[in-house]
């Protein structure tokens, strides 16, 4: 396992957060900390070990592709921010 | 005995015999809600005329028919607030039933106020909550744990017969241990996730507090099953949860962990949890050393499998289809960005950050991928415990419950609380919390000690058996706190 050099404000762009400087030095401290203690981790040796993404590993589970009634388009729009003419209103995405 | 005493069987008694009626129950419910919750504060949200109406037309021929069941507000109930206990699902109104809100109410059970919670389940002690702290109804200057506390809380101080809660790294059973109820974390894929607001997909499982143990079967009964709208529930015979209780411990085999009686755990914890181990022996069951050689990777595996689907799961929350929006968005990138900022609390920032980073380029590897095959290794332990013994018997939180403020600016240490109920949510096998006694701490007399008991995957009624029996023969699940009345 590297040597952790966990840059906050990098990291928070990726995950479209932005951040006070105050977090980021907050979160780079006590982030920090927790990678160091999962760096114990990298003493157990895993060689030949498959990688679980699940508990019980299912695979293919399938269903009939039938049509059946879902959420009405008024109580789907219900939560939108902004919603307006039966549609959800965004952001301009092109400048 | 006072209604609001009554546990689920013994509500079900009384409607059934005709002595009591499920809008009895109600009064009694709104009239203790009254009483303690200004105190305890486990309720965001409960509305009692809505109650009282389902509960005039309750079945009681129904498993459930005419019990209210309090729900944490991370489970969706169609038209009621659902807001993980988040700013970002403030104004969010759940357009539909979860999966197991649709279960209860075909049981007959009437589902009841929202409760409170560390945000989007990220946390052990409620205090993550964007809404108000709830407290310990022990000792009402600690914390509930979590991150189910509302759940706990309210069961505990007999202002609900049972409530639902989640359990992605012990939220039920830590919460449980510390409020001095019983918690159940069924088995992974046994209860349907579908309509819970998920924190970490692979782990997640939606479980009951109760008073106890033949509630929780109860309430297990109801909600298990193969759903298809969750293609990971899984599709196996769901047996009658209360088929082995009151059958004794005559020929089972319970395994002591020995990585699980730790140097730093609470002194107190240790000496009731061994005398409940011989309390288990003098039952007639069978005591086995056992080893669970990877335990101490538990918690560094959890935050980085946990935090890495967190950082995937809350991508969601995009201030598009609902949620916060912040104002006056300059373009899409500053409109996600500060939605984000304004809408999640701190810790889920930072598990957030956390997650990304573990899964980054370059550090994908080193840290998500290898934490999995530990994690597989730590599954293999349980495969291997259990083929020697039926349970395994173990503390459920190393801690009795510490002070509101106690750990807030101390993650790793509050991480640590979950040290002994991470394993079985990565491992997948259900688990249970029942009281074992009562520590005392500085200003304290009373706080309730936590039993675990750990069962394979899909073997519930066995569990439960072994809880049920230890929980019978002794005092503990009688014991309720003296909630004050007003605010704390």
């Amino acid at each position: 396992m590297p040597e952790s050099n966990l840059d906050v404000r990098y990291v928070a762009n990726l995950a479209r957060i932005d951040l006070s400087d105050d977090e980021v030095s907050r979160f780079q401290n006590q982030l920090s900390n927790v990678l160091a203690y999962v760096e114990q981790l990298k003493s157990i040796d895993v060689t030949g070990v498959d990688a679980a993404a699940h508990a019980h590993p299912v695979f293919n589970v399938f269903r009939e592709d039938e049509p059946k009634p879902s959420l009405e388009k008024s109580a789907a729009l219900k939560n939108a921010p902004h919603a307006a003419n039966g549609l959800i209103m965004v952001t301009k995405v092109v400048e | 005995m006072e209604i609001f005493e009554l546990s689920v069987s013994g509500l079900l008694d009384a409607y059934r015999n005709g002595s009591l009626s499920p809008v009895d129950a109600i009064d009694a419910l709104e009239a203790r809600i009254n009483a303690v919750d200004p105190a305890v504060q486990a309720y965001l949200a409960r509305d009692f005329s809505a109650a009282r109406e389902a509960a005039a037309q309750a079945d009681v021929s129904l498993p459930l028919g005419g019990v209210p069941v309090g729900i944490k507000d991370v489970i969706n109930v169609i038209g009621e607030q659902c807001t993980a206990g988040s700013r970002i699902l403030e104004s969010y109104r759940a357009p539909y039933d979860a999966t197991v809100i649709v279960k209860l109410r075909a049981a007959g059970a009437i589902p009841f106020g929202r409760l409170n919670m560390d945000e989007f389940a990220m946390g052990s002690s409620t205090e993550n909550s964007a809404y108000q702290l709830t407290r310990n109804p022990w000792d009402l200057s600690r914390i509930p744990g979590g991150s189910s506390g509302g759940s706990a809380a309210a069961v505990a101080a007999q202002e609900a017969f049972a409530t639902l809660g989640s359990d992605t790294g012990g939220s039920i059973r830590q919460p449980a241990a510390l409020c001095g109820c019983v918690g159940l974390k069924p088995s992974y894929g046994r209860v349907s996730r579908y309509g819970l607001v998920a924190y970490a997909s692979s782990l997640d499982q939606i479980g009951p507090f109760t008073k106890t143990t033949r509630d929780a079967a109860l309430l297990l009964n109801a909600i298990a099953g193969k759903d298809p709208r969750d293609s990971t529930s899984l599709d196996r015979p769901v047996d009658d949860a209360t088929a082995l209780l009151g059958k004794d411990l005559t020929g089972l085999k319970l395994g002591i962990p020995k990585e699980y009686f730790v140097d730093g755990m609470d002194a107190q914890v240790r000496e009731a949890v061994e005398v409940a181990i011989r309390q288990c022996e003098s039952l007639g069951a069978e005591l086995v050393e056992i080893s669970l050689p990877h335990t101490e990777c538990a918690v560094g595996v959890y935050y980085i499998v946990a935090t890495a689907e967190a950082s995937a799961n809350l991508a969601r929350f995009d201030g598009v289809r609902y949620g916060h929006r912040a104002a006056d968005p300059k373009n899409l990138l500053d409109h996600y960005k500060r939605s984000r900022e304004e809408g999640f609390g701190s810790e889920v920032k930072r598990r957030i950050i956390l997650g990304t980073y573990v899964l980054s380029s370059g550090y994908y590897d080193a840290y998500y991928l290898h934490a999995q095959k530990v994690r597989t290794l730590m599954r293999k332990d349980f495969t291997d415990a259990f083929e020697k013994v039926d349970a395994i018997i173990c503390p459920t939180s190393p801690d009795l419950a510490f002070r509101l403020g106690e750990r807030t600016d101390d993650p790793l240490k509050m991480y640590l609380a979950d040290i002994f109920t991470i394993a079985a949510n990565l491992a997948g096998i259900c688990g249970i919390s029942v009281p074992c006694g009562f520590g005392v701490a500085e200003g304290t007399p009373r706080l309730p000690i936590g039993l675990q008991f750990l069962g394979k995957s899909f073997d519930e009624p066995r569990l439960l058996q072994i809880a049920h029996a230890y929980e019978q023969s002794t005092p503990w699940h009688k014991e309720f706190p003296t909630v004050p009345s007003g605010p704390a």
